[in-house]
């Protein structure tokens, strides 16, 4: 091995001080073996000068019996590892390779890029921080393009460099490489990537690998290697936000008591204050003690002891975050799964669940959708297969606390376990806490039939039942226009009742907050009393903020669509605050109030609504006969 | 969530990095399982081993013991070597030999390099896991060693036999180790995977790290055959006919049994030259080691017949 250093040989020490201060960079390769996939790295081997002389004449004499590359040595034979897989011509699983340049550590992830193997791509890139797409410059970008380009951001990697191969074949055509850079731009719109970077080159000849070569003379970017070597991948790490999964509790004497883990993110210092859980205990750091001294600062990624100032209770499996920015918690979570075993997941079959805090026990409760991984079209499934990607709704018998994978890659993760064999036959991304909205009921639970029809409900209350939900930010005038409404029905003869969304969380709902998350559920919770008043041939004036328009429409579909009136009540924001009484957007503007829609959250106006009331034109009667109008046209005041 | 670029004093070079690994999946064993054990050669990637292990239960002891596979065949400053750290870093050291291969008097001179490694080194370590129960064995194995260790597992799952399935490993995502094994079952850990020959010898540098003196090159009595530089290190040496020692400067890349282990002729006496030596040289590691090369595909054979 001749790493191309004067230094190694005029002056080692200094050679090493410098090779000691590179850091490391962990990439995946996606292609099939017709891309160049494993000549790429054989040249990126070779070309760094990492094979050495008797891997080499192994390797010539390899080329001779099983070689596919005619004259030349074969440099993909010194990426496939073991002897069946060497007899079939394909990788099948995923390969570790190394190699280092004067700037970097790098080690690839090499997975296969045949269809039946996305549960090695998966695995492959759950621990890489980029992605080489490789597309042959014949044929430009196809299906597995796209299968690879949608599994490495899935997995959260943002940063791809897109190697455009076998640039020989097609004569080395500026032309054809803009093509395919624009084919690829178009299609990875969705994908939440970072600038992709677009590289011509040909593995084979080795142009714009390692070396510029002659043949890409119109290509003015890096090679490579170059941008391997120079990419930046530290701009996602978040420093922000401290959690310490506790690993375990080192105690070898009466006098010393360190939680020892791995720092999933953000920084700690002796002298901050960190919260345990899922106690919710405080304490402060008293030191971070390593074998070669305490130190005084820590960051993402460093394998730590810390000590605390208190004696409060930590084991295995707690988290140690920092103050006023704790993670979710949830019994219920939604997550993106990879299915990695013959045997089909089923629904309610108990898996054991490993997350940075923890095992627990877990069923899949519902699959929202599979994802099918050519087409990314969402089908609907009652199980899944090997290879399978679906959204789902996972419950454990344990509290998770955790981030959302897109905000942390550490503690959003888990793999699932089959009890009986042990392997490890699924991995999660968790999207965020699970609604309950999808969960379905226990199926011992039968529906008991009234005996009264709706229809001598229709003839008893003179109306058919509707539900009206009035949505709009904080203060718009929804629930003065609902009492109205409310009064006016009743004038009428008509039989009506007010849900409010203050009202809803003063008793059925007082266990909810202001997140999303409560917002949804809050207002599942009211779809689900609205459908109950309105089997009973009542009618429901809704109002709440419901921000969400997916929450909306799901309100709408439990409620049912041919009863639902939605009405914006589109009152301009600065109206809203000068009618504010209480505050509340003073509060939200000072952050005592998080996730206020408005504020800081977003209002979605998404045009759901059947009917639109700006309440700073239009006079409360205005509003309420408009309402009145759409009723009397869809015919629910009629018996 | 708020992001920002890394400010140097939270940059964790790469030796940092997999300093950090390494102590992470320590740990995660030790929380795991009930009886882990750490196989220790005396070996350079053995003495890392330790010391990583030594980091990641500071300040307590280890929380487990030592197995060396002992085939009497061993370099004598190995031994000397081995058994001044236990005294000093007190450790737990659990010497095991085949004591079946010992009344049968295998030799690597009389019974090749295959059989003697299958008897003295595979069958006597699943005798001492065996022995002592473990659910878990640390290895200093490296996936650039070999070709076959490229698809290595972290957490590499064995069946009661001791047997390595390439075909039935369990996928390894994220930092997250499926360590659950049901009884008799038992797991291999590499906590070192993902380092190459250089970041071990430039983390040895760095953090100072004691290694067997026949790393470094010294006037020994060698006899060359087969173009393998071998060491007379005591008199149960079987000369061929022809053959006498000679002194040369040499020093090894890979400790093993001395008979099996190639020298390299050598000046480096220092680290530092050690390493320089390494980079500009052209052969790897694993070639002064004779068991490798037995026949195509030799290592996956061992590893699956339960070779570290």
């Amino acid at each position: 091995m001749s790493h191309q250093s004067e230094l190694i040989a005029t002056d080692i020490e200094a050679y090493l001080a410098e090779h000691e201060r590179k850091d490391l960079l962990r990439f995946l390769t996606c292609g099939s073996v017709d891309d160049g996939k494993s000549t790429l790295i054989g040249r990126l081997l070779h070309d760094s000068h990492m094979i050495y002389e008797d891997q080499l004449a192994s390797l010539e004499a390899d080329s001779t019996t099983q070689g596919s590359a005619g004259d030349q040595i074969d440099l993909a034979l010194l990426t496939d590892g073991l002897k069946a897989e060497r007899e079939q011509g394909i990788t099948i699983d995923v390969a570790y390779r190394y190699f280092s340049t004067a700037k970097r550590k790098f080690v690839i992830a090499d997975t296969p890029g045949h269809e039946q193997y996305t549960r090695n791509m998966v695995t492959g890139a759950s621990t890489c921080q980029l992605a080489i797409i490789l597309i042959d410059g014949r044929h430009g970008v196809i299906t597995q393009t796209k299968r690879h380009s949608y599994i490495a951001n899935l997995l959260g990697i943002r940063n791809v460099a897109v190697a455009i191969n076998k640039m020989d074949l097609v004569d080395w055509s500026q032309e054809r490489f803009d093509e395919i850079r624009e084919q690829y731009l178009e299609f990875a719109k969705p994908l939440d990537l970072i600038d992709p970077v677009f590289l011509p080159m040909s593995a084979l000849l080795g142009d714009n690998v390692v070396e510029k070569g002659d043949n890409l003379a119109w290509f003015d970017g890096p090679t490579m290697m170059a941008h391997l070597e120079t990419v930046d991948v530290e701009a996602g790490i978040d420093l922000e936000t401290f959690r310490l999964p506790v690993q375990m509790v080192t105690r070898p004497d009466l006098d010393f008591r360190g939680f020892a883990g791995t720092i999933a993110s953000g920084v700690v210092r002796p002298g901050d204050q960190v919260v345990c859980l899922p106690s919710g205990v405080s304490s402060t750091v008293d030191g971070i003690v390593t074998m070669d001294g305490d130190l005084p600062i820590a960051g993402p990624g460093r394998a730590i002891t810390l000590t605390l100032t208190d004696e409060i209770d930590v084991s295995r499996g707690d988290v140690l975050v920092s103050e006023g920015q704790e993670p979710l918690r949830a019994h219920n979570v939604d997550a993106m799964v990879v299915w990695m075993t013959d045997e089909a997941m089923t629904l309610g079959r108990q898996y054991l669940l490993q997350h940075a805090n923890g095992l627990s026990n877990a069923t899949v409760t519902t699959i929202h959708h599979r994802v099918d991984i050519n087409t990314l079209e969402q089908q609907s499934t009652e199980e899944l297969a090997l290879n399978d990607i679906a959204w789902v709704q996972v419950s454990a018998d344990r509290e998770l606390i955790f981030d959302r994978y897109g905000d942390n890659r550490q503690t959003g993760a888990f793999i699932l376990v089959d009890r009986l064999t042990n392997a490890t036959i699924g991995a999660g991304m968790i999207t965020g806490a699970g609604s309950s909205w999808d969960r379905a009921p226990e199926d011992s639970l039968q529906r008991q039939v009234s005996m009264v029809s709706a229809a001598e409900r229709a003839v008893r209350f003179g109306q058919q039942p509707a539900t009206v939900l009035l949505t709009g930010l904080t203060a718009a005038g929804k629930s003065t226009i609902a009492t109205a409404l409310e009064r006016q029905l009743f004038d009428r003869g008509k039989v009506a009742v007010r849900l409010d969304g203050e009202n809803i969380r003063l008793g059925i709902s007082r266990d909810l907050g202001f997140t999303a998350a409560d917002r949804s559920e809050n207002l599942r919770r009211a779809a689900e009393i609205a459908r109950l008043l309105n089997n009973q041939g009542i009618t429901v004036i809704a109002a709440f903020v419901s921000p969400d328009a997916t929450v909306r429409s799901r309100f709408k579909e439990l409620v049912g669509d041919e009863r639902s009136i939605e009405v914006f009540v589109d009152t301009p924001i600065d109206v809203c605050r000068e009618r504010d009484a209480s505050g509340l957007y003073e509060r939200a503007d000072a952050s005592e109030i998080a996730d206020f829609p408005g504020v800081s959250a977003p209002y979605d106006h998404a045009e759901t609504f059947d009917l639109r009331l700006d309440a700073s034109v239009l006079s409360i009667e205005e509003s309420v006969a408009a309402i009145i109008e759409m009723l009397a046209e869809r015919g629910h005041l009629r018996g | 969530m708020t992001v920002s670029t890394l400010p140097d004093e939270l940059r964790l070079t790469h030796l940092k990095q997999l300093e950090a690994e390494a102590i992470h999946i320590m740990r995660e064993v030790v929380a795991q399982f009930e009886h882990p054990v750490m196989l220790y050669s005396i070996g350079k990637d053995s003495s890392v081993l330790l010391h990583l292990a030594r980091k990641a239960f500071f300040p307590g002891p280890l929380p487990f013991p030592l197995v060396h596979v002992n085939t009497t065949w061993k370099f004598r400053e190995m031994i000397e070597f081995r058994d001044r750290i236990v005294q000093e870093m007190g450790l737990e050291l659990i010497s095991w030999t085949n004591q079946e291969g010992i009344e049968k008097g295998i030799n690597p001179f009389d019974h090749g390099s295959k059989n003697y490694t299958d008897i003295m080194k595979t069958q006597a370590l699943k005798q001492a896991l065996d022995a002592g129960g473990y659910d878990a064995a640390f290895g200093g194995a490296r996936r650039d060693e070999e070709k076959s260790r490229a698809k290595e597992r972290v957490f590499s799952f064995r069946d009661k036999f001791h047997r390595w399935d390439p075909k039935n490993q369990r996928p390894e995502l994220w930092s997250l180790y499926n360590g659950r094994v049901n009884k008799g079952e038992s797991i291999r850990v590499f906590p070192i995977s993902n380092w190459t020959e250089l970041d071990i010898w430039q983390y040895i540098h760095l953090e100072n790290i004691e290694i067997v003196p026949l790393y470094f090159s010294a006037p020994r009595p060698v006899v060359t055959r087969d173009g393998v530089t071998i060491m007379v290190d005591d008199d149960r040496f079987q000369f061929e006919p022809g053959e006498e020692a000679e002194e040369k400067w040499v020093r090894f890349r890979t400790l093993g049994c001395y008979p099996l282990s190639g020298g390299v002729e050598s000046t480096a006496t220092t680290l530092p030259e050690i390493i320089q030596e390494m980079l500009l040289a052209t052969r790897s590691e694993r070639e002064g080691r004779v068991i490798d090369y037995d026949q195509s595909g030799s290592m996956e054979e061992k590893k699956r017949e339960g070779y570290f």
